[in-house]
């Protein structure tokens, strides 16, 4: 594909309108035809957009709505149609349920060992991979491979590996002098093993956002900075660092979602709902399933829903107000 | 607002000199060079070329990132016995077809195969079309608030779909679509994603001269999108229908909610296998590695255009 394919954009478009008032053809099949292409050229884009947005209305925005309503009513997953007023009892129920709280505090110390070090490493991969390579199909194909295999397969493996008795984990621990570790029953182990298949799989995928980004920084800037006598990591942290800011926040963002809404992992590594015996790595994702589907209270677990939902439009303005801070700034 | 297909490549162009070193010398002459411009975004680099720690480096995660998979082949191969001793096997046994087969018929893999390709297709059908469709509008046509309805399309990728599980859990109680195929995949057949990815590839890869040519002609909006904007958009259409069949094989949270094992798709039969459904450990790997196989094998065949499209669908900053 040539640029010049690529150039006609904005300005074009402008001028390329078709002129519908031609003047010297007044004949009326003409005339009828060209109504109708006037019709078709006014109303053919809101039915092109239009199926997403019904769609969009009906299984996601409708839904969503619902689950606010939903959450004000006590609703048995028994006869689920049937709903009786409570008003803001499930959320007040909530807030005393200590294992509500604790499943906050799960969601929140595994999304933060989850996305931390994995953010952190694809940023360092893209680097790496943004030097002159030999087969860089083929790292980043491979790299990207977690992100194929689902959530299912992953954690079922991973509790293979993690596994305490016979796990390879602590085979390899055991080599180096380090006893049998019991993964799945200690907080901060089962938190520490979840944390990983999240790492693992998305690893890959943040590396190739980053990677694309660092492709897209002019290279005067790191010719400049190269004039200016930094070396490769004063380059990296000045240049691709600063480049990358938009790109930082938007996988943040990202992931923060992905981190707060954490479920299969959790659930698949103890094979159960309630995310360990004392609910050590049980996450707000895992208490809504819990409470809709093995407690039948479909209020609470929508009660549960907008919970989560609160809290990730909170993410999103502390986000949007960094954003903005830093846009000032720079 | 976002760097363009076009903008990098100019930049590549831009960047096509043996690095920072040389960069007193080259200055900015090789822009003009039209024989480095045709390389693509891919090699653009920062021209540097990796040294050994990098390979390294680079070689271990490459390790870290497969190896869990062909360890579970590996434990799929074997059986329940030499999965409880140590050391653990690091080589392949000869159980792996009894074992699949064992995972086939006891945990329903392969309805469950048949049932989730029938699924994630039509998914990705329906996503591509969609999203085509809205992308074309969005890149190309001019309406009433486009850009309100644009970034309504954006703001709504910040919805998870998870938080709606409960009303359409309601809903299908109520179609009495328990275990439907049809439940899993209408509230997953448009997605936001795709829509910017569309538009994202025809702003730069349609010509709209190419679009008023034909409306010149007479041709009506469907005539157009048939015969000038889907044979243009077909790469990204292809990029795009193979992200959303990899998202959709893996749809975890709503299809455990709305199917049981009569009826699964790969995912909930994953989740029947860790839930302790079989005891053995190796028929569960044999299943996860068959529900793992397919995607695999696309991403063998296609790893290269897949890595594009997230690439692509990437730089939205």
């Amino acid at each position: 594909m040539t640029s010049s394919r690529t150039e006609p954009l904005p300005g074009v478009r402008e001028a390329g309108r078709p002129a519908p008032a031609d003047g010297d053809r007044e004949r009326s099949p003409e005339r009828r035809g060209r109504r109708r292409h006037r019709w078709d050229a006014r109303w053919s884009p809101y039915a092109f957009i239009a199926p997403f947005f019904v769609f969009f209305a009906a299984f996601g925005l409708f839904p969503l709505l619902y689950t606010g309503w939903a959450s004000l009513h006590k609703v048995s997953l028994h006869d689920p149609t049937h709903m009786e007023w409570v008003g803001m009892r499930n959320f007040s129920r909530l807030l005393e349920d200590d294992f509500f709280w604790n499943a906050l505090q799960n969601t929140f110390t595994i999304g933060v060992m989850s996305t931390v070090p994995q953010l952190l490493m694809a940023l360092g991969l893209a680097h790496l991979l943004n030097y002159k390579l030999r087969g860089s199909t083929f790292f980043r194909v491979a790299m990207l491979t977690p992100y194929a295999t689902s959530v299912a397969a992953a954690t079922l493996v991973f509790t293979m590996l993690y596994g305490r008795d016979y796990g390879m984990i602590n085979w390899g621990l055991g080599l180096v002098g380090i006893d049998n570790i019991d993964w799945e029953n200690g907080t901060w182990t089962s938190q520490l093993a979840v944390s990983s298949i999240v790492i693992w799989r998305w690893t890959g995928y943040n590396t190739l956002i980053y990677l694309a980004a660092m492709q897209a920084v002019p290279d005067d800037l790191y010719e400049s900075a190269a004039l200016d006598g930094a070396n490769r990591w004063q380059q990296f942290l000045h240049v691709t660092i600063p480049s990358l800011r938009p790109t930082i926040l938007f996988t943040v963002v990202v992931s923060t979602i992905g981190a707060t809404q954490l479920f299969g992992e959790p659930l698949l590594f103890g094979g159960s709902q309630t995310g360990g015996g004392s609910h050590q790595y049980q996450t707000l994702g895992l208490y809504l399933y819990e409470q809709g589907w093995f407690d039948f209270q479909l209020g609470r677990a929508s009660a549960i829903a907008w919970t989560m939902f609160l809290i990730l439009i909170v993410i999103g303005l502390v986000n949007w107000l960094i954003a903005r801070r830093l846009n000032k700034t720079h | 607002m976002l760097p363009t297909t076009a903008q990098r490549r100019t930049r590549t162009a831009a960047g096509a000199t043996d690095g920072p070193s040389t960069a007193t010398t080259g200055g900015k002459t090789p822009k003009a060079d039209p024989r480095r411009s045709t390389r693509k975004a891919g090699s653009a680099g920062r021209h540097l070329h990796a040294g050994r720690i990098t390979y390294g480096i680079l070689l271990l995660f490459t390790a870290g990132s497969l190896f869990p998979l062909i360890w579970t082949a590996i434990a799929a191969s074997r059986n329940n016995q030499r999965l409880a001793e140590t050391p653990p096997p690091f080589w392949f046994g000869g159980n792996l077809f009894s074992n699949m087969t064992t995972a086939w018929q006891d945990a329903n893999m392969g309805k469950a195969l048949l049932n989730t390709t029938f699924v994630a297709g039509s998914i990705a059908l329906s996503t591509v079309l969609f999203a085509t469709l809205a992308g074309y509008a969005f890149a190309k046509l001019r309406f009433r608030a486009k850009n309100l309805l644009l970034m309504m399309v954006i703001g709504t990728m910040m919805v998870p779909p998870q938080l709606s599980v409960v009303p359409l859990f309601m809903a299908i109680a109520e179609l009495e679509w328990t275990n439907q195929l049809q439940a899993v995949i209408l509230p997953m057949m448009v997605n936001a994603f795709g829509v910017f990815f569309m538009r994202q590839y025809l702003v730069n890869a349609l010509p709209t001269e190419l679009i008023e040519a034909a409306r010149v002609d007479g041709a009506h909006s469907l005539r157009i999108v048939w015969h000038v904007v889907f044979p243009v958009a077909r790469p990204a259409m292809a990029v795009l229908g193979m992200l959303t069949f990899v998202l959709a094989w893996n749809e975890f949270f709503w299809p455990i909610i709305a199917l049981t094992q009569d009826n699964p798709t790969v995912q909930v039969a994953l989740t029947g296998l860790g839930r302790g459904y079989i005891p053995d450990e190796s028929v569960i790997m044999a299943g996860a590695l068959l529900g793992t196989l397919p995607l695999l094998l696309a991403f063998t065949l296609f790893g290269k255009q897949i890595v594009g499209g997230v690439m692509q669908g990437a730089v939205k900053g």
